[in-house]
């Protein structure tokens, strides 16, 4: 048998949508299309709750909570590695998860999620950044740096900074200096 | 952290260069919009042009008519209204010596054009990422430089 059925998909979602937010005991008035008012703070444990619910149906809060997640994760990494002493030796997943109150699991996946790029792989871009900023600083040796950044051997270092880059630490150095005596070059 | 789509511009005299360009870049997850132009000349036109969207990255062929892409680097790095610009050098030449120069010029990215869509479309997927990476974690474009 077959029966033809009639419905309209913007009543379902909101229908659905009040249904799950009534269970969970949150006060909410849906506003528009794709907006919720939430009358009181939620709880985390709610929210993620929530959040979960809602996924089983691809429907996806998009909030500045994960936003304000990933970017104290972005927060905390620069902070790690612009450190004045030697980075930590311990595990990134553990410093990061330890900070954050996340498992790195869960805070790997958002990140990924929102940046486009894994935890490891902006990590490596940071210390690239600040390694270019070293040589740039010019008071360091390539082994020192090497050193305070946590890398094994300066070969290791140089490896990874032409992985990234595509030119070696001595190109990049020999560019900088040239774009900054010459008369041409990067207008200041 | 809301960001508008990234926004990138193609200077390249060859019609069909400018065509898998675009469908390499339409490919990509990062949401990007690609405006091109045929020249040199064209694109300081485009850029001098107050109502005209600034873009994120701009990529330039070296051998255009009218006006080249070495050229168009020269007057772009010597004006302080783009200095937040990232310039892609687009060369079919690989040699060292051409990558040192267009860095020192000034230039972000030296890319090697590739000669089948496969390659080109993993290059542009880097090149737009760390792009990205840059343009939201607010670091220091000038030092960046990436020769792929």
């Amino acid at each position: 048998m077959k029966l033809q059925i009639r419905y309209n998909i913007n009543n379902v979602c909101r229908t659905l949508l009040q249904e799950k937010l009534d269970n969970l005991n949150v006060q909410s008035e849906l506003v528009g299309l794709g907006e919720i008012e939430i009358k009181k703070n939620v709880s985390e444990q709610q929210f993620n709750e929530l959040s979960g619910l809602l996924k089983k149906y691809e429907i996806h809060v998009l909030d500045d909570r994960i936003s304000a997640l990933v970017q104290k994760t972005k927060d905390a990494i620069i902070e790690m590695i612009y450190m004045d002493e030697k980075m930590p030796a311990s595990k990134v997943s553990f410093y990061l998860s330890q900070k954050l109150n996340y498992s790195f699991g869960y805070i790997s996946k958002l990140f990924s999620e929102v940046t486009y790029t894994s935890i490891e792989n902006f990590i490596i871009i940071q210390k690239i950044e600040r390694v270019k900023q070293l040589i740039i600083e010019d008071e360091l040796s390539l082994t020192q740096i090497a050193g305070k950044l946590s890398y094994s051997s300066v070969a290791h270092l140089s490896g990874q900074f032409k992985k990234i880059t595509g030119i070696t630490p001595s190109a990049f150095q020999r560019i900088i200096k040239k774009r900054r005596t010459g008369n041409v070059g990067a207008a200041k | 952290m809301q960001y508008d789509d990234f926004h990138v511009l193609l200077a390249d005299d060859d019609p069909d260069d400018r065509l898998f360009f675009k469908y390499a870049i339409e490919e990509l997850k990062i949401k990007t919009v690609v405006t091109t132009v045929n020249d040199g000349v064209d694109l300081m036109n485009y850029l001098a042009e107050p109502n005209s969207k600034m873009p994120h990255v701009v990529f330039l062929d070296l051998n255009m008519p009218r006006k080249g892409g070495m050229e168009c680097l020269k007057e772009i790095r010597s004006n302080k209204n783009f200095k937040d610009l990232s310039i892609a050098i687009y060369s079919t030449s690989g040699s060292e010596k051409d990558i040192e120069e267009s860095f020192v010029l000034g230039a972000n990215i030296y890319i090697k054009k590739p000669n089948d869509f496969n390659s080109l479309k993993k290059i542009l997927a880097e090149v737009i990422n760390i792009n990205w990476q840059y343009h939201t974690s607010g670091l220091n474009k000038e030092n960046f430089v990436l020769s792929i």
